[in-house]
């Protein structure tokens, strides 16, 4: 199949997981379900990127600009600009393709191969609202938090470490993050967030749905799923910048 | 009461089924039998909605699955039971949760109602105190029945079982042949099996149909089958030991 195939038949899919919704307790339940399993379990690695990409960061940036001619805070506010405008929401989304786009793909394409999906269809179940539904749900209620946890940390780990490594004292950091801070780039960073969030599930869910064969082939598509969920994001990162900040 | 009218089917250019026509009766087990790769699986999820085919109809009592709208065909869906060739069981579910699922997602009863009915299929096909289990915790043989209890929950009016006795051992494998029967009998369903397996065949074969290359190739009753001249059918048939000597000590008594 054509990538316009491909294309085409990834849109007759979004159709039909909005198409007929579950009862909506049933919805909620599984949504909680997901949340747990593709965001709280996510917390770890996030938070323990942001804490140490953060602290690179800060120490980076001081080696890169270390003239008299520029004020100390200034590395402050290069961390917080970094972090909050790119590696928070472009960089955790491109980690949690990873994690949890290889996740989804892996569940729904294990599903797909052992026929789980043929007898949810056949019990006249909506296979596509059920199994992708809540999980969409889930990655774009939980992604966005995520994302402000990995903000906060970030800045936090470059505080901690130019502290420490006595490249900025905590006084000038402070002042660098509170200078020119313009809420609109939070904004600017959650959008982002929720497209990407977005594009890693409907995109693994979809590698996983049109599974064929056997375990081999689920491999695959979830390999599949997180180079392609990156490509699209990273196609989306360079449109939506474009759009929302120039 | 379940009529198949022309049915062909392919994947691309895999010509699966050709011209396919046969009549599936209520009350009574019918089977589809052929080697493995013949298309027997194909057929069956042609004949419940899974696979669009390419030409032909599926009649359930009468009336076109394919020209039904959205609405109709659940409803005829709701009334399939399909036990699927690997059990099909949901992994994330237990034991329980695998049979109650089809009532917590149509039935209209209470939570309790509900587990008492997964508990009663549960008791027929003689699984009790795995209520909690997982199904990767129980045997291959266990997975079978508790997908013909899932299958059977909703008291459906047309049940297919595709390799229900396959890779297990021949105790099990005659307990879910009895069983299968018992439940058609009990419930008065169209019941399709399909099987490789000629002991099953001699046990339950009420209607049977030979696929052979995609085609259908012979129907008939079991009588019928050991009395066929039919080329194909028989190398199907005796291919096994057992079946050869059933037919010798048949003419050696005629
Ligand atoms: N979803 C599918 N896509 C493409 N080819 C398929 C698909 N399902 C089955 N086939 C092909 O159809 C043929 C018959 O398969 P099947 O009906 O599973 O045989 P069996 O009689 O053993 O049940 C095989 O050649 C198989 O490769
Ligand atoms: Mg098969």
């Amino acid at each position: 199949m054509g990538i316009i195939g491909h294309i085409g038949r990834y849109f007759l899919l979004l159709r039909e997981t909005f198409s007929r919704p579950e009862r909506a307790g049933i919805f909620w339940r599984r949504t909680l379900e997901e949340m747990d399993l593709l965001g709280v379990q996510s917390l770890g690695i996030v938070a323990l990127l942001s804490a140490f990409m953060g602290a690179v960061i800060t120490i980076q940036t001081k080696t890169n600009i270390d003239s008299p001619l520029i004020q100390a805070w200034v590395v402050g506010f290069a961390t917080r600009q970094s972090v909050i405008l790119e590696f928070s929401p472009t960089v955790i989304s491109l980690i949690l393709a990873g994690k949890v786009g290889s996740n989804i793909a892996a569940e729904i394409g294990s599903m797909r191969v052992k026929e789980q999906i043929d007898a949810l269809d056949i019990m006249g179940v909506n296979s596509a609202g059920y199994l992708i539904l809540p999980k969409l749900a889930a990655t774009i209620l939980i992604n966005p938090f995520l994302v402000m946890i990995s903000m906060f940390l970030g800045i936090f780990g470059g505080w901690l470490a130019g502290v420490q490594a006595g490249v900025i004292s905590s006084d000038d950091f402070i002042l660098g993050i509170q200078t020119g801070f313009k809420p609109f780039h939070v904004t600017y960073a959650l959008i982002k967030t929720v497209v990407f969030a977005f594009i890693i599930t409907t995109i693994s869910a979809y590698q996983g749905y049109f599974t064929r064969g056997g375990t081999r082939e689920v491999g695959i598509s979830s390999t599949r799923a997180v180079v392609y969920s990156n490509v699209v994001i990273l196609l989306a990162n360079l449109v939506l910048t474009r759009v929302l900040l120039l | 009461m379940i009529e198949v009218q022309g049915l062909s089917k392919r994947f691309g250019d895999n010509q699966v089924l050709t011209d396919i026509s046969a009549v599936f009766e209520q009350g009574k087990v019918n089977q589809i039998i052929g080697m493995s790769g013949s298309g027997k699986s194909v057929l069956t999820k042609c004949m419940v909605g899974l696979h669009r085919p390419e030409e032909g109809r599926v009649l359930y009592n009468g009336r076109s699955f394919h020209d039904m709208n959205d609405e109709e065909k659940r409803q005829v869906r709701q009334r399939i039971g399909m036990l699927f060739q690997g059990s099909a069981l949901f992994d994330s579910l237990t034991v329980l949760e695998n049979v109650i699922f089809p009532l917590r997602m149509f039935g209209a009863m209470p939570k309790s109602e509900m587990e008492d009915r997964a508990r009663e299929c549960l008791k027929l096909v003689r699984i009790q105190d795995k209520d909690d289990l997982f199904p990767s915790q129980i045997s291959g043989g266990m997975q079978k029945r508790v997908g013909i209890a899932r299958a059977i929950a909703m008291e459906p009016k047309y049940l297919f079982c595709d390799e229900p006795n396959s890779g297990l051992d021949p105790q099990t494998a005659i307990l879910i042949d009895d069983l299968i029967k018992e439940l058609t009998e009990e419930y008065n369903t169209t019941t399709i099996v399909v099987t490789h397996d000629m002991n099953s065949v001699m046990e339950t074969g009420e209607n049977i149909i030979f696929i052979h290359q995609g085609r259908k190739w012979w129907q008939g009753s079991r009588q019928e089958l050991l009395n066929s001249d039919n080329t194909e059918l028989n190398e199907f048939i005796y291919a096994g030991s057992l079946m050869r000597q059933v037919k010798e000590a048949m003419s050696r008594r005629s």
